[in-house]
């Protein structure tokens, strides 16, 4: 099997609001695939799709190779799940929770517990309530990674997280793609996407608007160069691909789109260059472009 | 973490404690606007409407003086109702709906003013609204207020309604009735105080309401006046001695009035000195490790603890209530009018058995009560987001469900034994007979907990409507018979259709039909939540 996840096409409407609208997302067994988009875009939902909560309207969702409504509760044996809001029993402690999540999943390794409990430097006799949202968030993180399972479904889980604790929830992602296990990580943090995901997928009202591996995304976009000449350049805004280019004197700044850097970096070496930084698109360059894109739209 | 205040005493609530408090209770009220107007609608036309009905059964002076005599010279039927103080249509307006409609307005004032205070700070709302322009008292002052207004629309329309009877009884009437209320509303105010859970803080204010009717039940056994000490400890009791349209005794009112007073300014006190979200029993921590291992383990230990509650509740009730069953039969022996009344009716033996009969069907309306609120667990797991989890891991929807339901149908029958065999206790007599005329209840009550179970599962947004159809069927079943309803209107609940248990003979067929019933819904409720969405946020 070489996916873990397949989803086509995939429509889902809540009343008049059509949540998802031919959503596609394909994740490979044993990768970290980073599931990106603006709120209300419908990453969620799909999720909640994926773990048989909800029911698509049409299209075709397959977990492990199987139907996730109709099969729900075996895939769930295999799948771990960290919602974005974890909410708590009050009167249970955080130690019987991830416990009981554990056993309902079917078991859970307690060495494995005992360590992330500490890693994580969760208190697990506090109770419910009494838990800011980052350790609620921990109590289900820890839950998740002591299980036993092939696929994690992680739905914005740092949120509430400190940096340091950022730290140990990337590390603890790692070892587990280094097990071979496949993760869904929806997220908000581009730093912790960029550093973790082998392939990201980035949607947008309810569809897939960019999938593929980071590089392969940021050929897609732009590159920003700015460099000290020689002499003033000649011809740079004729050429395909420039966009937003200011030239002071001799000082030249500018965007190219990544795959017509060259025909640009053979005119400014015409020119002459004393000094030159270019910087790849990063993932949030990437990522504003569409979330502009709909404030647009809007 | 500490709940209790610093050192340093807070001087009540900070700089302008009641900041916002106007725009609270504007959210309150909005918040409420379908509650609030129901509730009172039709708890005044209930009372109003009683004296039409009241008029239209007995409408001599001699007939209204013969029932408040015999009523009054029998102790069991004192300690259901109360004894009647005059025999004017109003006094009997006052003596069988007076107490009910105390004890209701009670109920509304108690969960309006949790959901504002302690629901809020629990589902952490109250967060926010204190970081507004909010001072620490206005949460609390919006609440209170909010209650002020269900009741004071009430007494009004108490007051309104039987002012053609004579306006100052009715004013007194409609008094007693909402200040009960607010008694009520204050005792809520407190126990939001006190605990961390909205569940907890109704559950004790309720358990303070129950203690109120059974004291004056009590009371009321003993003395046919109104005067007994236990009845004056009860804010119910106290409802009932202001004798509406017999004599009114204005003063009485006073009582209410100064428990309002007094309550209300220990829950200010009390909210000045705590932390927004923690309470004066804080929680405690728990075991690191947990040996919960299925879903049914998780909802028994979301359920065990309400469940001991309500099972307690009623046994101690079968027990009060089993004591005074010897009295049903009581024939006061210099009175002449009240043994005919009671030959009539059937003689101690017919008199006996429709007091159990009467006494048990108030048991299994109550009963389920808890059915809806147990099934409805569900509903509440799911909305707070808390199902979604649990059902992310290898638990089926059914599995899921079934640990809620076992718990909501045991346990009302758990809480039918448990009437029954107290009663069966301080009674002394048939065990059989209380036990059978116990257990009869339970159809009716499992159909209505199944409609819940039928409205969570198909049509989950319309969940909490299954109080609505309960509270209804109880009303209905309760003063239903006394308003003189149409048959068809009397058939609508479920309890009309039991066998009248003791004396009448035993029918079985709406009790298998009412069974069947209960399994069809509860099948259809199950395939609906297996088909359907869960609800997310």
């Amino acid at each position: 099997m070489t996916n873990a996840i397949t989803v086509g096409g995939l429509h889902k409407s809540f009343g008049r609001t059509h949540a998802l609208a031919g959503l596609d997302l394909t994740v490979a067994a044993g990768e970290v695939h980073g599931f990106l988009g603006p709120n209300g875009s419908g990453k969620s939902t799909t999720i909640r799709v994926l773990l048989g909560l909800l029911r698509a309207d049409s299209g075709t969702a397959r977990l492990l190779g199987r139907d996730p409504w109709r099969d729900a509760v075996e895939l769930h044996r295999r799948v771990a799940y960290v919602p974005g809001d974890v909410t708590l029993w009050r009167n249970l402690s955080g130690g019987e929770v991830i416990d009981l999540y554990g056993r309902l999943r079917g078991g859970l390794d307690a060495a494995r517990r005992a360590e992330l409990v500490e890693r994580f430097e969760l208190d697990p006799t506090k109770k419910g309530r009494t838990y800011s949202k980052g350790n609620r968030q921990k109590v289900a993180l820890v839950a998740a990674f002591a299980s036993d399972v092939d696929v994690l479904i992680l739905d914005e889980p740092t949120s509430g997280l400190d940096p340091l604790m950022e730290g140990v929830f990337q590390a603890c992602v790692r070892e587990e793609r280094d097990r071979g296990r496949t993760v869904l990580l929806s997220s908000h943090i581009l730093s912790e996407v960029e550093s973790l995901c082998d392939r990201v997928s980035i949607i947008r009202k309810g569809r897939t608007v960019e999938s593929g591996s980071l590089p392969e995304l940021r050929h897609l976009t732009r590159t920003s160069v700015e460099a000290e000449l020689a002499a003033p350049p000649n011809g740079l805004a004729h050429l395909p691909g420039v966009h937003d280019l200011r030239v002071d004197g001799t000082r030249v700044r500018l965007q190219v789109d990544t795959d017509r850097l060259d025909p640009v970096l053979r005119s400014l070496t015409e020119a002459g260059v004393r000094s030159l930084t270019s910087a790849p698109p990063t993932l949030e360059e990437l990522f504003l472009r569409h979330y502009a894109d709909e404030a647009v739209a809007r | 973490m500490t709940a209790l205040a610093p050192a340093v005493p807070r001087a009540g609530g900070g700089s302008r404690p009641l900041a916002g408090t106007g725009t609270l209770l504007r959210l309150a009220l909005r918040r409420d606007r379908v509650l609030l107007p129901v509730w009172v609608l039709v708890l005044g036309t209930v009372v109003v409407s009683g004296a039409g009905s009241i008029d239209a059964l007995y409408g001599t002076r001699a007939q209204r003086a013969e029932i408040a005599v015999s009523m009054t010279a029998n102790s069991s039927l004192r300690s259901l109702y109360g004894p009647v103080f005059g025999d004017s249509t109003g006094a009997l307006v006052a003596w069988r709906f007076g107490v009910f409609a105390a004890v209701l307005a009670a109920v509304m004032s108690l969960v309006v003013v949790v959901r504002h205070t302690r629901e809020e700070e629990e589902t952490g709302r109250q967060e926010l609204l204190s970081a507004a322009m909010v001072g620490r008292r206005a949460p609390l002052t919006a609440a209170l207020l909010a209650a002020l207004t269900g009741n004071a629309a009430l007494a009004l329309a108490v007051t309104a309604g039987l002012a053609g009877r004579g306006a100052g009884s009715a004013l007194a009437l409609g008094l007693a009735v909402g200040l009960t209320g607010m008694v009520f509303a204050t005792t809520a105010a407190i126990a939001a105080q006190l605990t961390e859970s909205a569940r907890l803080a109704k559950g004790l204010t309720a358990a303070v309401l129950g203690a109120a009717f059974v004291l004056r039940a009590a009371g009321d056994a003993g003395r046919d006046d109104g005067g007994s000490p236990l009845t004056w400890l009860s804010p119910v009791g106290w409802a009932e001695n202001v004798r509406a349209f017999a004599g009114d005794r204005w003063w009485v009112l006073l009582l209410p009035a100064a428990a309002v007073l007094v309550q209300g300014l220990a829950a200010y006190e009390l909210t000045g000195r705590r932390d927004v979200g923690m309470s004066f029993l804080p929680a405690r921590p728990g075991p690191a490790e947990g040996r919960l291992a299925t879903a049914g383990g998780l909802a028994w230990r979301l359920q065990r603890g309400s469940l001991t509650g309500w099972t307690l509740g009623f046994l101690v009730a079968g027990l009060v209530f089993g004591g005074m069953v010897e009295g049903a039969a009581d024939l006061v022996g210099d009175n002449e009018r009240a043994r005919e009344v009671f030959e009539r009716m059937g003689g101690a033996q017919a008199l006996t058995d429709a007091f159990l009969g009467a006494l048990l069907g108030l048991f299994g309306m109550i009963a389920s009560l808890y059915a809806v609120g147990s099934v409805l667990r569900l509903h509440g797991e799911e909305t707070s987001q808390r199902a979604e989890p649990v059902l992310a891991n290898a638990v089926g929807r059914l599995r899921w469900a079934a640990g809620h339901l076992v718990i909501a149908f045991a346990g009302s029958a758990l809480l039918l034994l448990a009437a029954g065999l107290g009663m069966y206790l301080s009674y002394g007599q048939d065990p059989g007979t209380v036990l059978g005329a116990a257990a009869v209840q339970l159809p009716a009550v499992w159909f209505l907990g199944a409609l819940a179970v039928l409205l969570h599962g198909a049509a989950p947004r319309a969940a909490v409507a299954a109080w609505g159809v309960a509270g209804l069927s109880v009303a209905i079943s309760w003063v239903g018979p006394a308003l003189d309803l149409p048959q068809a209107v009397l058939d609508l609940s479920p309890f009309g259709h039991l066998p009248k248990l003791p004396g009448a003979d035993m029918a079985w067929q709406p009790v298998l039909v009412l069974l069947a019933g209960t399994a069809l819904l509860v099948a259809a409720g199950l395939a609906g939540l297996r088909r359907r969405d869960l609800v997310t946020a």
